[in-house]
Protein backbone atom coordinates (compact mmCIF):
# COMPACT_ATOMS: atom_id res chain seq x y z
CA UNK A 1 0.00 0.00 0.00
CA UNK A 2 0.66 3.40 -0.16
CA UNK A 3 0.09 4.32 3.33
CA UNK A 4 3.36 3.08 4.69
CA UNK A 5 5.65 5.64 6.43
CA UNK A 6 9.66 5.23 5.74
CA UNK A 7 11.31 3.44 8.60
CA UNK A 8 14.35 4.07 9.88
CA UNK A 9 16.43 1.33 12.32
CA UNK A 10 14.78 0.83 15.73
CA UNK A 11 16.29 2.86 18.58
CA UNK A 12 17.52 0.71 20.90
CA UNK A 13 17.54 -2.92 21.00
CA UNK A 14 16.65 -6.08 19.17
CA UNK A 15 12.89 -6.11 18.22
CA UNK A 16 11.87 -5.13 14.64
CA UNK A 17 9.64 -2.81 14.15
CA UNK A 18 7.54 -5.18 11.48
CA UNK A 19 7.29 -7.83 13.95
CA UNK A 20 5.59 -5.26 16.21
CA UNK A 21 3.28 -4.62 13.10
CA UNK A 22 2.35 -7.79 12.67
CA UNK A 23 0.20 -8.00 15.52
CA UNK A 24 -1.24 -4.60 14.75
CA UNK A 25 -2.06 -1.71 16.53
CA UNK A 26 -4.18 0.31 18.50
CA UNK A 27 -4.76 2.59 16.38
CA UNK A 28 -2.98 2.86 12.52
CA UNK A 29 0.20 4.92 11.73
CA UNK A 30 -1.47 6.42 8.89
CA UNK A 31 -4.23 5.60 6.65
CA UNK A 32 -5.36 6.45 3.36
CA UNK A 33 -8.42 8.57 3.16
CA UNK A 34 -10.02 8.69 -0.40
CA UNK A 35 -12.07 12.44 0.03
CA UNK A 36 -13.81 12.12 -3.36
CA UNK A 37 -14.49 9.91 -5.93
CA UNK A 38 -14.66 13.21 -8.34
CA UNK A 39 -11.76 13.51 -10.62
CA UNK A 40 -11.17 15.89 -13.81
CA UNK A 41 -9.02 13.03 -15.22
CA UNK A 42 -9.94 9.43 -16.27
CA UNK A 43 -6.64 7.30 -16.00
CA UNK A 44 -6.84 3.87 -17.06
CA UNK A 45 -5.40 2.69 -13.82
CA UNK A 46 -7.30 4.16 -11.39
CA UNK A 47 -7.46 2.23 -8.14
CA UNK A 48 -10.69 3.68 -7.09
CA UNK A 49 -12.62 4.15 -10.41
CA UNK A 50 -12.65 7.28 -9.88
CA UNK A 51 -14.63 9.89 -12.19
CA UNK A 52 -18.14 11.06 -10.67
CA UNK A 53 -18.65 12.57 -7.08
CA UNK A 54 -20.69 10.11 -5.02
CA UNK A 55 -24.07 12.22 -3.70
CA UNK A 56 -23.39 10.62 -0.14
CA UNK A 57 -19.68 11.88 0.22
CA UNK A 58 -18.67 12.79 3.91
CA UNK A 59 -19.51 16.20 4.52
CA UNK A 60 -17.21 18.76 6.20
CA UNK A 61 -18.66 18.28 9.78
CA UNK A 62 -18.54 14.61 8.90
CA UNK A 63 -15.00 15.01 7.83
CA UNK A 64 -14.11 17.49 10.36
CA UNK A 65 -15.59 14.67 13.06
CA UNK A 66 -12.87 11.72 11.67
CA UNK A 67 -10.39 14.12 12.00
CA UNK A 68 -11.31 14.30 15.63
CA UNK A 69 -11.40 10.72 16.22
CA UNK A 70 -7.69 10.51 14.41
CA UNK A 71 -6.20 13.31 16.74
CA UNK A 72 -7.52 11.17 19.68
CA UNK A 73 -5.83 7.81 18.55
CA UNK A 74 -2.96 9.90 18.09
CA UNK A 75 -2.57 8.68 14.17
CA UNK A 76 0.18 10.53 12.53
CA UNK A 77 -0.59 11.07 9.42
CA UNK A 78 -3.40 10.59 6.08
CA UNK A 79 -2.89 10.04 3.15
CA UNK A 80 -5.23 11.97 1.41
CA UNK A 81 -6.37 10.77 -2.27
CA UNK A 82 -9.32 10.46 -4.70
CA UNK A 83 -10.58 11.38 -6.87
CA UNK A 84 -8.73 14.71 -6.83
CA UNK A 85 -8.97 15.39 -3.65
CA UNK A 86 -8.47 19.45 -4.13
CA UNK A 87 -11.30 19.02 -6.38
CA UNK A 88 -13.93 19.25 -3.22
CA UNK A 89 -14.57 22.58 -1.92
CA UNK A 90 -13.87 21.93 1.66
CA UNK A 91 -10.58 20.49 0.50
CA UNK A 92 -8.00 23.10 1.72
CA UNK A 93 -10.30 23.78 5.28
CA UNK A 94 -10.00 20.04 6.33
CA UNK A 95 -6.02 20.70 5.11
CA UNK A 96 -5.77 23.15 7.62
CA UNK A 97 -8.38 21.31 10.06
CA UNK A 98 -6.00 18.12 10.31
CA UNK A 99 -2.81 20.28 10.96
CA UNK A 100 -4.51 22.24 13.42
CA UNK A 101 -5.51 19.07 15.25
CA UNK A 102 -2.06 17.18 14.63
CA UNK A 103 -2.89 15.03 12.11
CA UNK A 104 -0.47 14.99 9.39
CA UNK A 105 -1.41 15.36 5.91
CA UNK A 106 -0.41 14.23 2.71
CA UNK A 107 -2.36 14.81 -0.10
CA UNK A 108 -1.69 13.59 -3.57
CA UNK A 109 -2.83 15.10 -6.70
CA UNK A 110 -2.61 15.84 -10.35
CA UNK A 111 -1.63 18.93 -9.90
CA UNK A 112 -4.69 20.26 -11.41
CA UNK A 113 -5.31 22.86 -8.67
CA UNK A 114 -1.28 23.44 -7.36
CA UNK A 115 -1.14 26.89 -8.66
CA UNK A 116 1.50 29.17 -7.28
CA UNK A 117 -0.37 30.68 -4.89
CA UNK A 118 -1.54 27.52 -3.65
CA UNK A 119 2.16 26.35 -3.78
CA UNK A 120 3.49 29.35 -1.50
CA UNK A 121 0.81 28.52 0.88
CA UNK A 122 1.52 24.68 1.16
CA UNK A 123 5.24 25.61 1.99
CA UNK A 124 4.48 27.80 4.78
CA UNK A 125 2.69 24.48 6.59
CA UNK A 126 5.75 21.75 7.69
CA UNK A 127 2.78 19.65 8.34
CA UNK A 128 1.89 19.19 4.81
CA UNK A 129 3.59 16.69 2.11
CA UNK A 130 2.35 16.78 -1.04
CA UNK A 131 2.49 14.01 -4.03
CA UNK A 132 2.31 14.45 -7.58
CA UNK A 133 1.09 11.67 -9.88
CA UNK A 134 3.34 11.14 -12.56
CA UNK A 135 3.30 7.63 -14.46
CA UNK A 136 5.36 8.55 -17.76
CA UNK A 137 8.72 10.72 -18.05
CA UNK A 138 7.48 11.73 -21.02
CA UNK A 139 4.42 13.16 -22.23
CA UNK A 140 3.77 9.98 -24.52
CA UNK A 141 3.98 7.59 -22.48
CA UNK A 142 2.11 9.65 -19.21
CA UNK A 143 -0.83 10.84 -21.35
CA UNK A 144 -1.44 7.30 -22.65
CA UNK A 145 -2.41 6.43 -19.03
CA UNK A 146 -3.30 9.72 -17.19
CA UNK A 147 -5.18 11.88 -20.28
CA UNK A 148 -4.04 14.42 -22.53
CA UNK A 149 -2.52 17.17 -20.71
CA UNK A 150 -1.32 15.61 -17.49
CA UNK A 151 2.09 15.61 -18.20
CA UNK A 152 2.26 19.56 -18.71
CA UNK A 153 -0.24 19.83 -15.44
CA UNK A 154 2.09 17.87 -13.20
CA UNK A 155 4.96 19.59 -14.36
CA UNK A 156 3.26 22.71 -13.97
CA UNK A 157 2.58 22.12 -10.37
CA UNK A 158 5.51 20.90 -9.73
CA UNK A 159 7.61 23.87 -11.30
CA UNK A 160 5.50 26.19 -8.69
CA UNK A 161 5.99 23.78 -5.50
CA UNK A 162 9.75 24.24 -6.22
CA UNK A 163 9.58 28.15 -7.08
CA UNK A 164 7.42 28.18 -3.84
CA UNK A 165 10.68 26.86 -1.89
CA UNK A 166 8.56 23.47 -1.46
CA UNK A 167 11.47 20.90 -0.99
CA UNK A 168 10.98 17.01 -0.79
CA UNK A 169 7.73 16.80 -2.22
CA UNK A 170 7.01 13.94 -3.96
CA UNK A 171 6.37 12.91 -7.07
CA UNK A 172 4.79 10.33 -7.25
CA UNK A 173 5.01 6.84 -10.02
CA UNK A 174 3.14 4.14 -10.87
CA UNK A 175 5.46 1.51 -12.41
CA UNK A 176 4.90 0.03 -15.60
CA UNK A 177 6.48 -2.17 -18.56
CA UNK A 178 6.30 1.22 -20.25
CA UNK A 179 7.82 3.47 -17.66
CA UNK A 180 10.17 1.17 -16.09
CA UNK A 181 12.66 1.75 -18.58
CA UNK A 182 12.22 5.57 -17.46
CA UNK A 183 13.33 5.07 -14.33
CA UNK A 184 17.01 7.26 -14.13
CA UNK A 185 14.68 10.09 -15.82
CA UNK A 186 12.06 10.00 -13.38
CA UNK A 187 14.68 10.46 -10.68
CA UNK A 188 16.70 13.27 -12.75
CA UNK A 189 13.03 15.02 -13.19
CA UNK A 190 12.75 14.85 -9.04
CA UNK A 191 16.20 15.98 -8.12
CA UNK A 192 15.87 19.12 -10.93
CA UNK A 193 12.98 20.19 -8.59
CA UNK A 194 14.07 19.55 -5.46
CA UNK A 195 11.56 16.48 -5.39
CA UNK A 196 11.67 13.00 -4.02
CA UNK A 197 11.08 10.01 -6.16
CA UNK A 198 8.49 7.70 -4.78
CA UNK A 199 7.96 4.35 -6.32
CA UNK A 200 4.47 2.65 -6.16
CA UNK A 201 3.36 -0.71 -7.83
CA UNK A 202 0.36 -1.12 -9.97
CA UNK A 203 -2.40 -2.83 -9.03
CA UNK A 204 -4.89 -4.73 -10.13
CA UNK A 205 -7.64 -2.79 -8.62
CA UNK A 206 -10.58 -0.57 -9.58
CA UNK A 207 -9.54 0.56 -13.32
CA UNK A 208 -6.54 -1.41 -13.03
CA UNK A 209 -7.85 -4.30 -13.32
CA UNK A 210 -9.15 -3.54 -17.08
CA UNK A 211 -5.51 -2.82 -17.84
CA UNK A 212 -3.34 -5.06 -15.51
CA UNK A 213 -2.74 -7.48 -17.96
CA UNK A 214 -1.13 -5.14 -20.42
CA UNK A 215 0.58 -2.11 -18.26
CA UNK A 216 2.10 -5.04 -15.06
CA UNK A 217 5.95 -4.82 -15.85
CA UNK A 218 7.30 -8.07 -17.53
CA UNK A 219 8.92 -10.81 -15.66
CA UNK A 220 12.49 -9.51 -16.55
CA UNK A 221 11.63 -5.56 -15.71
CA UNK A 222 10.93 -6.96 -12.09
CA UNK A 223 14.27 -7.81 -11.79
CA UNK A 224 15.40 -4.35 -13.42
CA UNK A 225 13.36 -2.58 -10.65
CA UNK A 226 14.66 -4.49 -7.75
CA UNK A 227 18.15 -3.93 -8.93
CA UNK A 228 17.47 0.02 -9.46
CA UNK A 229 16.17 -0.12 -6.26
CA UNK A 230 18.63 -1.49 -4.44
CA UNK A 231 21.08 0.78 -6.26
CA UNK A 232 19.62 3.80 -5.25
CA UNK A 233 18.59 2.79 -1.53
CA UNK A 234 16.95 4.99 0.92
CA UNK A 235 16.64 7.96 -1.72
CA UNK A 236 14.00 6.55 -3.22
CA UNK A 237 10.55 6.12 -1.30
CA UNK A 238 8.71 2.52 -2.06
CA UNK A 239 6.38 2.55 1.35
CA UNK A 240 5.45 -1.27 1.27
CA UNK A 241 5.22 -1.68 -2.47
CA UNK A 242 7.20 -3.70 -3.60
CA UNK A 243 8.00 -6.42 -0.21
CA UNK A 244 6.86 -8.97 -3.26
CA UNK A 245 10.66 -8.60 -4.66
CA UNK A 246 12.26 -9.04 -1.56
CA UNK A 247 11.95 -12.83 -2.55
CA UNK A 248 15.09 -12.04 -5.55
CA UNK A 249 17.85 -11.43 -2.58
CA UNK A 250 18.57 -9.22 -0.10
CA UNK A 251 15.14 -7.25 1.54
CA UNK A 252 14.63 -3.81 0.25
CA UNK A 253 14.47 -0.77 2.38
CA UNK A 254 11.03 0.57 3.55
CA UNK A 255 8.23 -1.95 5.27
CA UNK A 256 8.79 -5.55 4.22
CA UNK A 257 4.92 -6.26 5.43
CA UNK A 258 1.20 -6.41 4.20
CA UNK A 259 0.07 -3.55 6.99
CA UNK A 260 -3.96 -3.68 5.82
CA UNK A 261 -5.80 -3.67 8.75
CA UNK A 262 -2.64 -3.81 11.19
CA UNK A 263 -0.93 -0.56 10.74
CA UNK A 264 -3.08 0.86 7.99
CA UNK A 265 -6.65 0.73 5.97
CA UNK A 266 -8.11 3.49 3.80
CA UNK A 267 -11.37 5.25 4.52
CA UNK A 268 -13.67 6.07 1.11
CA UNK A 269 -15.64 9.19 0.45
CA UNK A 270 -18.41 7.68 1.86
CA UNK A 271 -16.99 6.52 5.04
CA UNK A 272 -16.38 3.48 4.58
CA UNK A 273 -13.56 1.58 5.96
CA UNK A 274 -11.14 -0.95 3.98
CA UNK A 275 -8.65 -3.01 5.03
CA UNK A 276 -6.18 -0.98 2.24
CA UNK A 277 -6.26 1.31 -0.25
CA UNK A 278 -6.55 -1.35 -3.34
CA UNK A 279 -8.94 -3.84 -1.90
CA UNK A 280 -12.07 -1.38 -2.40
CA UNK A 281 -14.58 -4.57 -2.34
CA UNK A 282 -17.01 -5.72 0.14
CA UNK A 283 -14.65 -8.58 1.27
CA UNK A 284 -12.48 -5.98 2.50
CA UNK A 285 -15.00 -3.95 4.00
CA UNK A 286 -14.79 -3.46 8.04
CA UNK A 287 -17.27 -0.87 7.95
CA UNK A 288 -18.43 2.67 8.57
CA UNK A 289 -17.42 5.81 10.39
CA UNK A 290 -20.71 6.90 10.27
CA UNK A 291 -21.99 4.41 12.56
CA UNK A 292 -21.82 4.26 16.53
CA UNK A 293 -18.30 3.65 17.38
CA UNK A 294 -17.23 5.79 14.60
CA UNK A 295 -13.62 4.79 13.11
CA UNK A 296 -12.18 3.97 16.15
CA UNK A 297 -14.90 1.84 16.90
CA UNK A 298 -14.02 0.17 13.25
CA UNK A 299 -10.48 -0.47 13.65
CA UNK A 300 -10.51 -1.77 16.91
CA UNK A 301 -13.68 -4.23 16.47
CA UNK A 302 -13.56 -5.33 13.11
CA UNK A 303 -13.78 -8.98 12.84
CA UNK A 304 -12.08 -8.39 9.39
CA UNK A 305 -9.40 -6.42 11.05
CA UNK A 306 -8.87 -8.43 13.69
CA UNK A 307 -8.57 -11.46 11.30
CA UNK A 308 -5.66 -9.40 9.48
CA UNK A 309 -3.93 -9.43 12.43
CA UNK A 310 -3.81 -13.23 13.43
CA UNK A 311 -0.83 -14.79 12.27
CA UNK A 312 -1.16 -15.66 8.98
CA UNK A 313 0.45 -19.10 7.54
CA UNK A 314 1.89 -18.65 4.33
CA UNK A 315 -0.88 -21.88 3.00
CA UNK A 316 0.57 -22.99 -0.53
CA UNK A 317 3.83 -20.82 -0.10
CA UNK A 318 4.51 -21.89 3.29
CA UNK A 319 7.25 -24.31 2.05
CA UNK A 320 8.90 -22.00 -0.69
CA UNK A 321 12.59 -20.61 0.77
CA UNK A 322 11.88 -16.61 0.25
CA UNK A 323 8.19 -16.83 2.16
CA UNK A 324 9.71 -15.34 5.37
CA UNK A 325 11.02 -12.30 3.06
CA UNK A 326 8.06 -11.76 0.62
CA UNK A 327 5.13 -13.49 3.01
CA UNK A 328 2.88 -14.34 0.35
CA UNK A 329 3.12 -10.66 -1.38
CA UNK A 330 0.06 -8.70 -2.14
CA UNK A 331 -3.48 -9.46 -0.81
CA UNK A 332 -5.16 -7.15 -2.93
CA UNK A 333 -3.19 -8.32 -6.05
CA UNK A 334 -3.87 -11.70 -5.70
CA UNK A 335 -7.78 -11.51 -5.12
CA UNK A 336 -8.58 -9.07 -8.21
CA UNK A 337 -6.53 -11.48 -10.36
CA UNK A 338 -8.75 -14.23 -9.00
CA UNK A 339 -5.95 -16.24 -7.18
CA UNK A 340 -6.42 -17.92 -3.99
CA UNK A 341 -5.23 -15.57 -1.00
CA UNK A 342 -3.61 -18.04 0.71
CA UNK A 343 -1.24 -18.74 -2.55
CA UNK A 344 1.47 -16.86 -4.05
CA UNK A 345 1.48 -12.98 -5.80
CA UNK A 346 0.71 -12.70 -9.36
CA UNK A 347 4.08 -11.20 -9.54
CA UNK A 348 5.71 -13.68 -7.62
CA UNK A 349 9.21 -13.56 -8.38
CA UNK A 350 9.52 -17.12 -8.51
CA UNK A 351 7.14 -17.47 -11.16
CA UNK A 352 4.83 -19.16 -9.21
CA UNK A 353 1.95 -16.63 -10.05
CA UNK A 354 2.14 -16.60 -13.55
CA UNK A 355 1.81 -20.25 -13.41
CA UNK A 356 -1.65 -20.05 -11.42
CA UNK A 357 -2.36 -17.32 -13.94
CA UNK A 358 -2.00 -18.90 -16.71
CA UNK A 359 -4.66 -21.51 -15.68
CA UNK A 360 -7.26 -19.61 -15.54
CA UNK A 361 -9.87 -19.50 -17.89
CA UNK A 362 -9.81 -17.16 -20.78
CA UNK A 363 -12.93 -15.02 -19.77
CA UNK A 364 -12.12 -12.70 -17.02
CA UNK A 365 -15.97 -13.12 -16.14
CA UNK A 366 -15.05 -15.00 -12.85
CA UNK A 367 -12.76 -11.99 -11.36
CA UNK A 368 -14.27 -10.00 -8.59
CA UNK A 369 -15.54 -6.79 -9.62
CA UNK A 370 -14.90 -3.56 -7.29
CA UNK A 371 -17.41 -2.25 -5.08
CA UNK A 372 -18.31 0.95 -7.09
CA UNK A 373 -17.58 2.10 -10.16
CA UNK A 374 -17.76 6.19 -10.43
CA UNK A 375 -15.62 6.09 -13.91
CA UNK A 376 -16.69 9.28 -16.13
CA UNK A 377 -20.04 7.94 -18.34
CA UNK A 378 -17.99 8.78 -21.08
CA UNK A 379 -14.38 10.10 -21.56
CA UNK A 380 -14.43 13.89 -21.21
CA UNK A 381 -15.50 15.45 -24.86
CA UNK A 382 -12.14 16.12 -27.30
CA UNK A 383 -14.14 19.94 -28.07
CA UNK A 384 -17.39 21.41 -28.01
CA UNK A 385 -19.51 22.14 -30.83
CA UNK A 386 -23.17 22.55 -31.50
CA UNK A 387 -25.37 20.37 -30.57
CA UNK A 388 -27.99 19.05 -33.14
CA UNK A 389 -31.76 19.42 -31.97
CA UNK A 390 -34.58 18.57 -33.69
CA UNK A 391 -37.90 19.93 -32.79
CA UNK A 392 -41.71 18.17 -33.74
CA UNK A 393 -44.62 17.84 -32.03
CA UNK A 394 -45.47 14.37 -30.39
CA UNK A 395 -47.98 13.00 -32.36
CA UNK A 396 -50.26 11.71 -30.03
CA UNK A 397 -51.67 15.32 -29.07
CA UNK A 398 -53.34 17.89 -30.75
CA UNK A 399 -52.41 20.92 -28.31
CA UNK A 400 -49.75 21.71 -26.14
CA UNK A 401 -49.65 19.83 -23.04
CA UNK A 402 -50.69 21.17 -20.00
CA UNK A 403 -48.12 21.44 -17.02
CA UNK A 404 -48.37 22.58 -13.56
CA UNK A 405 -47.05 25.88 -14.29
CA UNK A 406 -50.14 26.56 -16.61
CA UNK A 407 -52.11 28.76 -13.93
CA UNK A 408 -54.39 30.15 -16.56
CA UNK A 409 -58.11 29.04 -15.28
CA UNK A 410 -58.87 27.98 -18.46
CA UNK A 411 -55.89 25.82 -19.34
CA UNK A 412 -56.78 22.35 -20.52
CA UNK A 413 -60.40 23.31 -20.90
CA UNK A 414 -61.59 21.86 -24.54
CA UNK A 415 -63.98 24.37 -26.04
CA UNK A 416 -66.64 23.21 -28.04
CA UNK A 417 -65.44 23.68 -31.90
CA UNK A 418 -67.91 26.32 -34.12
CA UNK A 419 -71.01 24.29 -35.41
CA UNK A 420 -71.18 21.88 -33.30
CA UNK B 1 27.68 2.58 19.00
CA UNK B 2 28.85 5.89 21.11
CA UNK B 3 26.69 7.37 23.71
CA UNK B 4 26.26 11.16 24.08
CA UNK B 5 27.21 13.49 26.61
CA UNK B 6 24.42 12.93 29.13
CA UNK B 7 25.95 15.89 31.03
CA UNK B 8 24.37 17.99 28.78
CA UNK B 9 20.87 19.05 28.17
CA UNK B 10 18.93 17.38 25.15
CA UNK B 11 14.91 17.36 24.07
CA UNK B 12 12.47 15.57 21.50
CA UNK B 13 13.35 17.81 18.12
CA UNK B 14 9.79 19.92 17.77
CA UNK B 15 8.50 17.84 15.23
CA UNK B 16 8.79 14.95 16.76
CA UNK B 17 5.14 13.35 18.16
CA UNK B 18 5.39 10.20 20.30
CA UNK B 19 2.71 8.47 20.80
CA UNK B 20 2.96 5.99 23.93
CA UNK B 21 2.46 1.91 23.23
CA UNK B 22 1.95 -0.92 25.57
CA UNK B 23 5.63 -2.10 24.12
CA UNK B 24 7.21 1.58 24.72
CA UNK B 25 6.30 4.33 21.81
CA UNK B 26 6.37 4.89 18.53
CA UNK B 27 8.05 8.16 17.26
CA UNK B 28 7.30 10.29 13.56
CA UNK B 29 9.47 12.90 12.66
CA UNK B 30 7.27 14.99 10.48
CA UNK B 31 10.45 16.89 9.28
CA UNK B 32 12.52 14.17 8.17
CA UNK B 33 9.34 11.61 7.58
CA UNK B 34 10.74 9.09 9.66
CA UNK B 35 9.45 6.37 11.82
CA UNK B 36 11.08 4.75 14.47
CA UNK B 37 10.15 3.04 18.34
CA UNK B 38 11.22 3.04 21.86
CA UNK B 39 11.54 -0.83 23.24
CA UNK B 40 10.07 -0.09 26.54
CA UNK B 41 7.87 2.43 28.63
CA UNK B 42 11.30 3.19 30.66
CA UNK B 43 13.04 4.68 27.63
CA UNK B 44 9.51 6.63 26.95
CA UNK B 45 9.82 7.98 30.66
CA UNK B 46 13.31 9.23 29.78
CA UNK B 47 12.77 10.95 27.12
CA UNK B 48 9.46 12.76 28.13
CA UNK B 49 11.25 13.82 31.03
CA UNK B 50 14.33 15.19 28.60
CA UNK B 51 12.67 18.81 28.22
CA UNK B 52 12.65 19.64 31.63
CA UNK B 53 15.45 17.86 33.27
CA UNK B 54 19.07 19.96 33.69
CA UNK B 55 20.91 17.06 31.84
CA UNK B 56 20.41 13.76 29.94
CA UNK B 57 21.30 12.14 32.87
CA UNK B 58 19.46 13.48 35.40
CA UNK B 59 15.90 12.65 32.96
CA UNK B 60 17.08 8.93 33.10
CA UNK B 61 17.73 9.26 37.13
CA UNK B 62 14.12 10.49 37.02
CA UNK B 63 12.68 7.78 35.26
CA UNK B 64 14.17 5.13 37.68
CA UNK B 65 17.42 4.29 35.81
CA UNK B 66 20.02 3.65 38.01
CA UNK B 67 23.85 3.63 37.27
CA UNK B 68 24.44 0.46 35.69
CA UNK B 69 22.21 1.00 32.67
CA UNK B 70 22.93 4.45 32.24
CA UNK B 71 25.33 3.33 29.27
CA UNK B 72 22.34 1.65 27.96
CA UNK B 73 20.03 4.49 27.60
CA UNK B 74 23.13 6.51 26.78
CA UNK B 75 23.62 4.40 23.28
CA UNK B 76 19.33 4.83 23.19
CA UNK B 77 19.66 8.14 22.99
CA UNK B 78 22.60 8.35 20.87
CA UNK B 79 20.49 6.31 18.47
CA UNK B 80 17.74 9.02 18.14
CA UNK B 81 20.29 11.76 18.10
CA UNK B 82 21.36 10.35 14.78
CA UNK B 83 18.32 10.16 13.34
CA UNK B 84 17.53 13.95 14.75
CA UNK B 85 14.92 12.22 16.75
CA UNK B 86 16.58 14.04 20.09
CA UNK B 87 18.29 17.15 19.31
CA UNK B 88 20.89 19.18 21.83
CA UNK B 89 18.39 21.81 23.57
CA UNK B 90 19.33 24.93 22.75
CA UNK B 91 21.01 24.13 19.84
CA UNK B 92 17.24 24.26 18.07
CA UNK B 93 17.88 25.46 14.51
Amino acid sequence: MTASPQTSGPAPGATRLVDLFEHGLDAPICLTWELTYACNLSCTHCLSSSGRRDPRELTTQEAKAVIDELEAMQVFYVNIGGGEPTVRADFWELLDYATAHHVGVKFSTNGVRITPEVARRLARNDYVDVQISLDGATAEVNDAVRGAGSHATALRAMRNLADAGMTGFKLSVVCTRHNIPQLDEFKALADRHGAQLRLTRLRPSGRGADVWDELHPRPEQQRQLYDWLVAHGDTVLTGDSFFHLSAYGQALPGLNLCGAGRVVCLIDPVGDVYACPFAIHDEFLAGNVRRPGGFTGVWRESELFRSLREPQTGGACASCAFYDTCKGGCMAAKFFTGLPLDGPDPECVQGHGERLLARRPKDRGHLPKPSGDHSHRTTPARGRGPVDVVLARRPDRDRPPVGDCVEHPLAGMVLPRDGD
Amino acid sequence: MTALNLDRAWDLHPQVSVRPEPFGALLYHFGTRKLTFLKDRRLLAVVQALATAPTARAACSAAGVDDEDMPRYGQALAALTRSSMVVERNRIP
